[in-house]
């Protein structure tokens, strides 16, 4: 099935630049294994940290949740407003 | 109730206007700007990223639990992303009820919230030239 990632602030800088993409990642996979693969894809994914804040479908969700086709996962550095 | 996330300048009245009915006594408006200091750093100005989509359904829930606290359907709360200078609003809020107290506990659990949750990052540049992401806090549940 196929994710689309998205990743903001700092995430975005140490991808290089990039602020989404699409995903190839086995039926069933949860978060935290959509992570390993992406950071397996190259070595500026790797620079990403292995157990980054995560949303799903624009929630906050755990590692351990799992991906259904065309969601979005987006990983969230520790959050600064105000 | 209104919140919203706007990537052009706060008018802070325009918040205001928002809150506010005869039966209210008590009306508070909160406002977040840029300061021309970080950590000894002379700050020259501010760049806040967002994941937007998100920022505006969590802005929405904290509001709603302001305004549980706060008694009152009467909250305005906006973000402001983008490149800011110094002395910019980056957040605005307004809260009213008939008396002084749950505005002030609600206006304090906005902000709270918001530096606890909302999806918002800072890039802040430097008078001397550099910038860097500043570091945030992680959203509770999820360390």
């Amino acid at each position: 099935m196929r994710i689309r990632v998205l990743l903001f602030a700092l995430y975005r800088d140490l991808a290089g630049g990039r602020s989404e993409l699409q995903l190839d990642v086995r039926d069933g996979s949860d978060a935290g294994a959509a992570i390993a693969e992406l950071r397996a894809q190259s070595e500026r994914f790797a620079l990403l940290p292995e157990r980054p804040v995560v949303a799903v479908n624009r929630e906050y969700a755990g590692l351990d949740a799992v991906l259904r086709d065309g969601d979005e996962l987006a990983l969230l550095p520790p959050v600064a407003g105000g | 109730m209104r919140s919203w996330i706007t990537d052009a300048p706060i008018d802070p009245t325009a918040v205001l206007d928002e809150v506010g009915s005869p039966a209210d006594g008590a009306v508070l408006l909160f406002l977040g700007t840029v300061r021309e200091e970080n950590e000894g750093r002379a700050v020259s100005g501010m760049r806040y990223d967002a994941y937007v989509a998100m920022a505006e359904q969590v802005l929405g829930e904290i509001a709603t639990e302001a305004a549980q606290q706060l008694g009152t359907e009467r909250v305005a709360v906006v973000h402001r992303i983008g490149d800011l200078a110094i002395g910019d609003v980056s957040v605005a809020l307004a809260v009213s009820a008939p008396h002084r107290e749950p505005v002030f506990i609600a206006g304090r659990y906005l902000i709270e919230e918001i530096k606890r949750r909302l999806p918002v990052w800072k890039h802040e540049y430097y008078v001397e030239g550099e910038s860097r992401w500043l570091a945030g806090t992680v959203p509770p549940g999820h360390a």
